[in-house]
């Protein structure tokens, strides 16, 4: 399929630095990460860069001896900048000087992709155009003319495909043979005669000196002289010019009559356009016309459909939220627990017994660690399985679909369609939730929805409410239950309210989105993907987790004087309960053993229950379900469950959030309103109850 | 004039102006919405809101308040 002939091994000695600086630019799901991991393999490491909102990965291979450094930047559409991701990849192209770039096109949708390709040429650097899925134009029956748009746009074009490995090779050893030789590419002509007089009118004028953002670079002039004539905001201001160029370029522009349907921008992607479209027309030749009814027309048909588009979405989220958090993602869960608290646990426990470890050193092991870390860890299968299944409905482009058909109600709170999987996780657990949230485009958003995903009460918290019904509600079971996570959801959209302004700052999500074609996911691709992300999670929350769970291991194990003691009561956990504990009597549950369950929440939601029957001295779920008869008011319980609905998450879950958010200072402001909130609502709730029981 | 959300499913229509804003507008442009273009009106969400457009071979969905802002003229 691929036309090109690899470079000669003897151009490859003239090849002098040993070290390669290449960017990988395209439009969102044009197949970039996919060759980006067919390129660095199990190379890369994903890194987060400071200062930036989107991340832009950084990996590696070796080829040939030669050091090739890929940087996999955001995808975009164009090179003006209105979104984060086009001024990192913008700021990328035009600071970091790469040694070379190529262009990834998809070219089931050419002419949009090319659209990027003609601003690229622009920039006058060393380029390889790649077009990729040229396995599914096959499938197509269309064919496209390499040499046509080879001689036409004059850089190295190669036919690739990234998901099935077709040319990488062939793209590897051009990357080195043309990255060498410092080639330009030679501007083919876009623009009328009468706007390229103009522009290199500009250019002319830009010869004569100028700073860019206060210093001079080596930026190319007739890039920067389009950019003039389009009135790009940003280029603007960064360029420092007289007043006597301004004017003269202002005087230059006016040459150029503007239909009263356009502005300087449009005349520029009109010109554009009418070249893509003049090109494709002659070399791609189309077996079907535009109007064809695909296979992707047909799914879509089904699956966004008035009456079915619902119930079809309906059913794959239950089943999706069915596999990972019903039977099968419990089992692999217990089995995993079992084996690193009872086997992994038992074994270690046993060992440091053998070893004569000391008391504490075994507590903090078993007690601290494992139990705080291992819980955490268990749920390792179930992230696994949760993104194992929402890759697939991501690669296969289902994801965009439901963000179709969500986006009206979710608009309502000033998101967009995509918010709204993350939101349902979060009744499963928020901390792949809160990961899940990558899915969204925009910081703003994903920072919102963060905010709102904690009141989705998570999985976790299910024991605790379990516990109290069984002892105070028995006749009214599921209006309990209900009440409580339709709470829950009144509290998010509440938030939403509340921190619309703030977060998003006056800006709704816009909702211009691709629908792309549906693809059968790769399982190679859906490895990495899933890999990456149980990576993260093993890493990162349990490097922090493991940090925290020894701070409460700590304050639970010993009293002020930093000795160890045998009962709870006495622990520096204790005394802080039983300080802060009377701030609750207005929510009806003062007493100090609740207060220190609620913040053995901290570590574990469970660990509400399992602290409440240890420090109530009880023995078993039979006895608790007595104590808290005797304990709580069906009022104070119902208020009690409010709090734990509403309080701050897991430590596990806050590391995630603090991770996700960047900011300490947004996790902190999440924080406190969490437990404001809930302390409000708690405290509301038992005395409009007690009000109104009196009443009564 | 008739905007983009005058078309029916199935119904074609020439890009004539695009009169929002400077942002949105260069955002539209850039997905290839540009006066003279050819616009295949495809369906609209179960909702009602959003709806899904095709571009030179690309399906495209908008928001109804965006799309409010492309004119069209119709195809003879």
């Amino acid at each position: 399929m691929a036309t090109f002939t690899p470079t000669k091994e003897e151009n490859l000695r003239s090849v002098k630095s040993k070290n390669l600086k290449v960017a990988l630019v395209g439009n969102p799901n044009c197949g970039k990460t996919t060759l980006f991991n067919q390129l660095t393999g199990s190379n890369q490491h994903v890194g987060n860069w400071p200062g930036v909102t989107v991340e832009k990965k950084e990996g590696f291979l070796e080829f040939k001896n030669i050091t090739i450094n890929i940087l996999d930047l955001p995808g975009i559409y164009s090179l003006s900048p209105y979104s984060s991701e086009e001024i990192i990849t913008r700021t990328c192209l035009l600071e970091d000087d790469p040694d070379l770039i190529i262009n990834i096109v998809d070219a089931t949708v050419l002419e949009r992709n090319l659209y990027l390709t003609t601003q690229l040429l622009e920039l006058q650097k060393p380029m390889i155009v790649a077009f990729n899925m040229t396995d599914i134009v096959e499938k197509k029956g269309d064919v496209i003319d390499y040499s046509k748009f080879r001689r036409e746009l004059n850089v190295p074009i190669i036919p690739i495909s990234a998901n099935k490995g077709n040319g990488i090779k062939e793209l590897l050893y051009l990357t080195i043979g043309y990255a060498d030789k410092k080639g330009k590419p030679i501007v083919s002509k876009i623009y009328e005669d009468k706007i390229e007089t103009v522009i290199s009118k500009i250019e002319n004028e830009l010869k004569l000196g100028f700073s860019f953002n206060g210093v001079k670079r080596k930026i190319n002039l007739r890039w920067l002289a389009i950019k003039l004539f389009e009135n790009d905001e940003l280029i603007l201001r960064k360029v420092n010019l007289s007043r006597s160029q301004k004017e003269k370029i202002r005087l230059y522009k006016s040459i150029i009559p503007i239909p009263d349907n356009m502005d300087s921008q449009m005349i520029i992607a009109d010109q554009r356009y009418k070249y893509i479209y003049k090109l494709c027309k002659n070399a791609v030749k189309r077996k079907h016309p535009l109007e064809h009814i695909t296979l992707t027309d047909k799914i879509d048909r089904i699956v966004t459909n008035k009456f079915l588009a619902v119930p079809i979405f309906v059913l794959i989220m239950i089943l999706t939220f069915y596999i990972t958090f019903g039977p099968i993602g419990s089992f692999f869960r217990m089995q995993f627990e079992f084996f690193i608290k009872d086997i992994l646990g038992g074994n270690i426990s046993n060992l440091l017994t053998n070893l004569g470890a000391a008391e504490w050193t075994k507590s903090l092991i078993i007690g601290g660690i494992i139990e705080g870390v291992g819980s955490v860890i268990s749920f390792l299968p179930q992230v696994m399985i949760l993104f194992t299944l929402l890759s697939i409905l991501e690669d296969s482009g289902y994801m965009a679909r439901a963000a179709f058909i969500t986006d009206k109600l979710l608009r309502k709170v000033g998101l967009s369609g995509r918010a709204f999987v993350p939101l349902l996780m979060g009744f499963g657990c928020t901390v792949p939730a809160v990961l899940g949230t990558r899915i969204l485009e925009k910081e703003e958003d994903k920072k919102l929805t963060i905010l709102m995903i904690p009141f989705m009460s998570c999985s976790a918290k299910m024991p605790v409410y379990a516990m109290f019904i069984a002892a105070l509600f028995k006749e009214h079971q599921v209006l309990v239950i209900s009440s409580i996570y339709l709470l829950g959801i009144l509290m998010a959209i509440l938030t939403a309210a509340i921190f619309k302004k703030p977060v998003l700052k006056g800006n709704t999500a816009s909702f211009l989105m691709e629908l792309p074609e549906y693809r059968f996911p790769s399982f190679k691709n859906l490895c990495i993907h899933v890999g990456e992300r149980v990576k993260d999670f093993v890493v990162k929350a349990g490097t922090i987790l493991l940090a925290a769970t020894i701070v409460i291991w700590f304050l639970q194990s010993f009293n002020l004087n930093l000795q160890m003691v045998p009962d709870r009561k006495d622990s520096i956990l204790a005394s802080f309960g039983m300080t802060i504990a009377p701030m609750f009597s207005l929510c009806g549950f003062g007493d100090w053993r609740a207060t220190v369950s609620l913040l053995s929440g901290l570590i574990a939601k469970e660990s509400v229950v399992s602290t409440m029957a240890v420090l109530y001295g009880t023995g078993g779920l039979v006895g608790t379900s007595q104590v808290i008869m005797d304990q709580f008011s069906i009022i104070s319980a119902y208020a009690f469950m409010v709090f734990v609905l509403l309080y701050t998450p897991c430590v596990a879950a806050l590391s995630t959030i603090y991770k996700e958010l960047k900011s300490f200072k947004w996790t902190a402001i999440a924080v406190a309103y969490q437990l404001t909130l809930a302390w409000t609502v708690s405290a509301i709730v038992y005395q409009v109850g007690i009000f109104v029981y009196n009443v009564i | 004039m008739k905007s983009v959300n005058d078309l029916k499913p199935g119904q074609l229509g020439v890009v004539h102006k695009i009169t929002c804003e400077k942002s949105l507008r260069r955002r539209i442009a850039d997905m290839g919405i540009i006066p003279g273009a050819l616009i295949i009106m495809k369906r609209i969400a179960p909702f009602g809101d959003p709806i899904q457009i095709n571009v030179q071979g690309s399906d495209i969905s908008i928001r109804k308040s965006e799309a409010e802002n492309i004119k069209i003229r119709e195809r003879k």
